[in-house]
């Protein structure tokens, strides 16, 4: 008997490209994805796997591998699935010659994102076939499947999962991995130049590949009809085939796991044999649409939302009509998430708000300067945006209206899609104030490297990346590298770009609070016999401080690092910094 | 029959390593299992709720309203938040700690008062005061397992197989401490 392991979905997802001969893998982080990059490098004696810039780096590094004559990876978030979308549509009429999967995560409920967008309809309009498993172990089969799927008809393959299903755990039995000889490499311009003379050709092999997959979709073991009870059939994918199995375990089931292109066939023939079809889908209306385009009558998004994750209650309430005893939730404060205790963000942003000053946002921890008591950024769009948007703020309204903007980016980002921006503000002449907050990570994900750090995914200390002399390169004169926690300088310095006629950027430098490696000597102390009530040191929201009932500040030991912030905002020296041996 | 097990409180408390020990003590025990987690932003301070399933058939992943059998609350708050996940029989086991949400911190909001009093009129509850027994053994971070030996009590594994798991767990250099506070909870 093989051995089991319970595994997350995205560790299971690692664990299918590793049995299925995978040599190649890339990706840039965003949750829910960040942990099948971060289990593959477990393999990293048998997969080269990398940290990219951005996703359509990670996905034209998969294209070249794939080309190469291996079978390659890419992962990344259902955003960056945009990012990648130049590449994946063009690499679905190249096709493939060593296998390629695309691992897409979407994020119903966004736990962690800035949309709730379906990548099967990406799918559908790039026309690659998409696989969805429903817990670990089809993770693990349906990325070995989707391999296979990809050098049998010629087309990369999208593995799409949620991040109910990349974020739960549960038992998956282990394979050896597979002996996959590498393909040899053939000149072939008609399949691999993509120019207007031969994209024509493979435009039409690409149409009849979807109409051949939905067939041979009829006969896969990966769609399952489960002919139980039949006056309710569900058709389902995913993690809502789960909900279905726990709410109605007697009800029919048609479990879809090729989700694109749909086997038209057996869903009519599921659809003759049910007394009522039911679409059971998470976000978007995409079998349902289809089904009703067949002239298959079905009930779906009339009965279950749009937005956000499904459940079994859901079904219970909508389709059983049972009545459930729920108690009321209690009616309790908010906990929205915030900036760490110790964060080197916080200063930057407590400055902002000092000052007065608009920031446009981009993505990552530092969004959180959006959220009170920072209220700062002001606009979040996506990975990039901040530099860009702030730009076209200021050619909407001249110079002297962006005079008291500015953007604030962290490093990982700026070096994801930051850096176009940046050089289009240089080039077409913008005045705008760049802060590049250099945490030394990509922190939110939980801390991965980029080009900038110094070390790759596998562990390998190469030359980082200075962002300092990137920015100079551009011909950008004022480029000022502060301490984060130089509260004064970072100031005084902020005053002054903000000010000025010409693109200038601040680089905010002190490392996560977070990131290992890291010693803290010491801890900050209130003295209340010192402190004045008046509340300063409690602006900027750290999270290891609160104010008693008294009116004077407590600091919990525990959470505090010693950064400082708030000793430096004391102006009656009642918060001293002391040896952390002492306190 | 499949039971249900929430482990809540502050992104950043060790709600997912205490569900992994919990996931492995179920794998031990013949069941299968089934976690649910939450990664990334919510992970930075914010309220954090992970599931534990396990029984013959697990379908999903997730313990939905009313259907929890043990409530672990690492933060009274956040027990208050998720109690209406209880089962009417259902159990909580509490850290009796408070954390103020931002929204208390600025004066938005009150922190509610008597929480684990006001559930303990519904609810059968256990509690304990981890943060302070964790100082006292020399280590704040290991209150959370503290709080997993209270809740331990409450399921059908020997000692030997809950300290057996921790060991193959958590990392190499933090087993014995990280034994000793469960057993803190255990046999206190």
């Amino acid at each position: 008997m093989s051995e089991v392991k319970i595994m997350l979905g995205n560790e299971a997802i690692a664990r299918g490209a590793y049995e299925a001969g995978v040599k190649v893998s890339a990706a840039y982080p965003g949750t829910p994805s960040t942990e099948i990059s971060e289990n593959i490098v477990k393999y990293k004696e048998d997969i080269y796997a990398e940290w990219s810039p951005n996703e359509k780096v990670a996905a034209e590094v998969a294209i070249g591998a794939s080309i190469s004559g291996v079978r390659a990876m890419c992962s990344m978030k259902h955003v960056g699935v945009n990012v990648a979308s130049d590449p994946l549509y063009t690499a679905s009429y190249a096709g493939v010659n060593g296998g390629l999967v695309l691992v897409a995560a979407d994020d119903p409920g966004l736990y962690s994102s800035q949309n709730e967008q379906d990548t099967r309809c990406v799918a559908r309009a790039a026309q690659v076939p998409v696989l969805e498993p429903s817990d670990s172990q089809e993770a693990k089969e349906f990325t070995k499947y989707a391999f296979e799927l990809s050098e049998k008809y010629d087309t990369p393959v999208i593995v799409r999962t949620t991040t109910r299903l990349s974020h739960s755990q549960g038992p998956v039995a282990l394979e050896e991995r597979m002996e996959i000889e590498d393909k040899p490499y053939e000149k072939n311009p008609a399949k691999y130049v993509m120019m207007p003379g031969n994209a024509k050709g493979r435009h039409v092999y690409v149409e009849s590949r979807m109409k051949k997959l939905a067939e041979d979709g009829c006969d896969m073991a990966v769609n399952r009809a489960e002919y139980r009870d039949t006056s309710i059939g569900f058709v389902a994918s995913g993690i809502a085939y789960q909900y279905v199995r726990e709410a109605c375990p007697d009800a029919s089931v048609l479990k879809l796991g090729l989700v694109h292109p749909l086997p038209r066939k057996l869903i009519e023939e599921f659809a003759s044999k049910v007394d009522r079809l039911i679409i059971f889908e998470e976000l978007e209306p995409v079998y349902e649409e289809q089904i009703r385009s067949w002239g298959i009558a079905c009930e779906g998004k009339e009965l279950f939302t749009l937005q956000g994750e499904y459940s079994a209650n859901m079904l219970r309430e909508a389709v059983l009509k049972e009545k459930l005893e729920i108690r009321e939730a209690a009616q309790v404060p908010n906990r929205p998430p915030i900036l760490c205790p110790g964060c080197p963000h916080r200063s930057t942003f407590w400055i902002l708000n000092k000052l007065k000053l608009h920031a446009a946002g981009d993505i990552g921890c530092y969004t959180l300067g959006a959220v009170p008591p920072l209220n700062v950024i002001e606009t979040t769009i996506c990975m990039g945006a901040s530099i860009s948007t702030l730009h076209g703020m200021e050619k909407a309204k001249g110079k002297d209206y962006i005079k008291n903007w500015v953007a604030v980016i962290g490093d990982s980002t700026f070096m994801h899609t930051g850096v176009n921006s940046l050089m289009n503000m240089v080039y077409n002449q913008g005045t705008g104030t760049v802060l590049i907050l250099d945490n030394s990570t990509t922190g939110m994900t939980g801390h991965q490297d980029h080009a900038a750090t110094g070390k790759t995914l596998q562990g390998d200390t190469v030359p980082a990346i200075s962002i300092y002399h990137l920015c100079k390169s551009m011909g950008i004169e004022h480029v000022t590298e502060v301490n984060a926690f130089d509260v004064d300088t970072l100031e005084r310095t902020i005053k002054e770009e903000v000010a000025r006629d010409a693109v200038s950027v601040i680089i905010v430098t002190a490392p996560c609070a977070l990131l290992k490696g890291q010693s803290f000597p010491n801890k900050c102390v209130a003295v209340p016999e010192k402190c004045k009530k008046c509340g300063a040191c409690l602006k900027p929201g750290c999270p290891a401080l609160t104010k008693q009932e008294d009116g004077t500040v407590k600091i919990d030991v525990s959470m505090c690092n010693g950064c400082g912030l708030c000793t430096q905002l004391c102006k009656f020296g009642a918060i001293e910094v002391r040896d952390a041996k002492e306190v | 029959m499949t039971k249900n097990i929430m482990i809540v409180g502050v992104g950043g408390q060790g709600t997912l390593l205490t569900s992994r020990i919990l996931g492995g003590i179920m794998v031990e025990g013949g069941y299968q299992v089934k976690l649910s987690e939450v990664h990334g932003m919510a992970q930075r301070g914010g309220s954090v709720v992970t599931f534990v399933r396990y029984g013959e058939d697990v379908a999903e992943p997730i313990v939905e309203e009313g259907q929890a059998d043990i409530l672990i609350a690492f933060e009274r708050l956040e027990a208050l938040r998720y109690a209406h996940f209880l089962k009417p029989d259902g159990v909580i086991v509490a850290n009796d700690q408070r954390i103020d949400p931002m929204p208390v911190v600025m004066g938005a909001a009150q922190y509610p008062e008597n929480i684990l009093e006001d559930l303990a009129k519904e609810h059968r509850i256990y509690q304990v005061d981890a943060q302070k027994k964790a100082l006292e053994l020399g280590n704040s971070r290991v209150f959370n397992i503290i709080v997993l030996g209270l809740a331990a009590k409450h399921m059908n594994f020997t000692k030997e197989q809950w300290l057996d798991v921790i060991a193959k767990t958590v990392p190499p250099k933090t087993v014995e401490i990280n034994q000793k506070a469960f057993l803190i909870g255990y046999e206190g």
